[in-house]
């Protein structure tokens, strides 16, 4: 998988209750929670993301509740992947499980600045931005496996 | 292994783990709330699954948005009632049984030492004082466990948290676990287990340990989780859990860290907006913070003898600015009314609420307008947490935030 998009960058903690306010969590529709995704962070959002476009966030990316609406409400945007410098681990699981890619690179996120070009390459390992590339870690096989099949429930059958 | 390790040994079927193994374990129960389940049945009914692992092991707790704020919160219990029903769900609280879950499921029995428990909330960390490994997840992991029985994990190494001695009066768990915060950092124990030893273990009370094991998340740890003593002993007898097992840490356990707390040193503290690593002791806030509103409640602080710790501050008081007090369950909430706690809230001016997570996710029951301060004894302070994204939350224990509402401010130390 070879993604390129531009970066929306955001500092160290960016938290769940940010990606989606708890007072949307009324419904889990992907296409009201992308209307408010990082509402509380960036009230222009929802306004100016394109089909593609990459979130660059610092440590603990998505730390805080466990609701799966905030990785759905990423996804529903169009953003095709989200490097960090790390994740909680909640929000990790949460995007493996329904399909959002994800990647650690804090070298690459020194880097990358906001509206900046990202190239992510899943097969081959590589985050390239402004002709500098940088190596990315392999997810353990197990979580491959749950990617290769389309998710979690997927690999149930 | 460590504690946590050797329960994950246990369920997954295997002699020994090592830390970062992938492991599939066997789950002693599932839960999910109002506002998580939902999206799990999606999940759950999209991949064309239709049996449920048991029907005695999840449970389903309609506390986030009910009593039902609006019409889409209702249609969303709606299809977890529906979903209860037709899978014969032994375990659905629905309004009038239910409680803040992570209170509820061990005054209910139904977690206990020993077990492995996820849960579709990340608060569901709070079973670790039982002794039991417990850890929160989505809704798709969710779903996966509600059909499986089972969940995949990443064995956690260990921080050692050595707690030593007694609190000093007026001092709790809360105080205890904000002081943890503040000094390893949101992102202090990301993946990793704590793991509470030492003598000042035996002094805590078991609700202080729920409170402490309920916010090991927001230090980013997978769990929290205490030794098993006569304590949790006599409270799990009293809940009726039923049979358990014990699990020690091995003499020999390896830790990928060790912080040690004196608790007689520990002070009264509060978490600063706007994560819950921004901690001052109260002694050291010079400046007078007016506030507006206060919460006493919630998964952290809703137990009873927190309740009992804001009626001896409010005794005989008046609240400067709106209080609002929730017993965390209905037999919570019985008990104070029997025993007089009510009346000392309401002659104080703060009101009581029905059990719900309300306010402290910005949910219903205590909104906040833009500008305002509260001080609440929940568990997290992020931008817009409460309500306005220019709201501010300062998180406390219920002695601090009981004094807090009959000031009208916190800090103007001496």
């Amino acid at each position: 998988m070879k993604l390129n998009g531009k970066a929306h960058k955001y500092g160290d903690n960016v938290d769940t209750d940010v990606i989606i306010p708890a007072r949307y969590l009324n419904t889990s529709n992907p296409d009201e929670l992308k209307i408010h995704c990082m509402e509380d962070i960036d009230a222009d959002f929802a306004g100016k993301v394109h089909d593609g476009d990459i979130i660059v966030g610092g440590r603990n990316f998505g730390c805080g509740s466990s609701r799966e609406h905030a990785p759905i409400a990423i996804k529903a945007s169009g953003v095709s992947c989200v490097v960090a410098k790390s994740f909680a681990r909640i929000f990790y699981r949460n995007a493996i499980n329904i399909g959002l890619p994800i990647v650690e690179s804090p070298l690459a996120v020194d880097e990358i600045k906001d509206g900046d070009t990202v190239g992510v390459d899943f097969e081959n390992g590589k985050i390239t931005v402004n002709d500098k590339s940088f190596d990315i870690a392999p997810f353990p096989k197990a979580i491959q496996e749950i990617i290769k099949a389309g998710g979690l429930l997927k690999s149930i059958h | 292994m460590t504690m946590t390790q050797k329960i994950l040994a246990a369920k997954s079927g295997l002699r020994r783990v090592e830390a970062g193994q992938l492991i599939e374990a066997e789950l002693d129960m599932v839960l999910g709330s109002d506002v998580t389940s939902p999206v799990a049945i999606s999940e759950f009914e999209n991949a064309g699954l239709s049996k449920v692992f048991s029907k005695e092991k999840i449970a389903l707790v309609m506390d986030h948005f009910t009593p039902n704020k609006d019409i889409k919160a209702a249609e969303q219990c709606k299809k977890v009632r529906e979903f209860a029903k037709k899978h014969e769900i032994a375990n659905f609280f629905d309004v009038g049984e239910m409680g803040v879950e992570h209170v509820l499921l061990p005054e209910k029995g139904l977690v206990k030492a020993g077990d492995c428990v996820v849960g579709a909330d990340s608060h569901t960390c709070t079973y670790g004082a039982l002794g039991a490994f417990s850890t929160g997840v989505g809704s798709t992991d969710m779903a996966f466990a509600m059909a499986t029985g089972k969940a995949w994990f990443k064995v956690p190494e260990a921080i050692r948290v050595a707690l030593k001695g007694r609190m000093s009066e007026n001092v709790s768990g809360k105080d205890v676990v904000l002081h943890l915060i503040g000094k390893i950092g949101v992102d202090g124990a990301l993946y990793k287990s704590l793991e509470f030893v030492g003598d000042g273990v035996l002094h805590l009370s078991i609700e202080d340990r729920f409170t402490i094991a309920n916010m090991v998340v927001e230090a980013g740890a997978k769990n929290g989780i205490f030794p098993v003593d006569d304590k949790a002993a006599a409270y799990m007898k009293t809940a009726g859990a039923g049979a358990y097992d014990v699990f020690e840490a091995d003499a020999g356990a390896e830790y990928c860290g060790e912080v040690a707390i004196d608790l007689p040193n520990v002070r009264r503290t509060v978490a600063f907006p706007h994560l819950p690593e921004n901690t001052r002791p109260v002694d050291e806030i010079k400046e007078k913070i007016m506030i507006d509103q206060v919460v006493i409640g919630s998964c952290t602080n809703g137990h009873y003898s927190d309740l009992e710790i804001a009626a001896r501050v409010l005794k005989g008081e008046k609240t400067a600015v709106r209080c609002i007090i929730i017993p965390a369950t209905q037999k919570i909430y019985l008990e104070a009314v029997k025993n007089g706690l009510v009346e000392i809230f309401v002659n104080a001016g703060a009101i009581v609420s029905t059990p719900t997570c309300g306010p402290c996710l910005g949910g219903h029951m205590g909104i906040l307008a833009a500008g305002e301060k509260a001080v609440s004894t929940t568990n997290r302070n992020f931008v817009g947490r409460m309500g306005h994204p220019k709201s501010e939350v300062f998180l406390s224990s219920p002695y601090t935030a009981a004094l807090a509402a009959v000031n009208g401010f916190i800090g103007g130390a001496i």
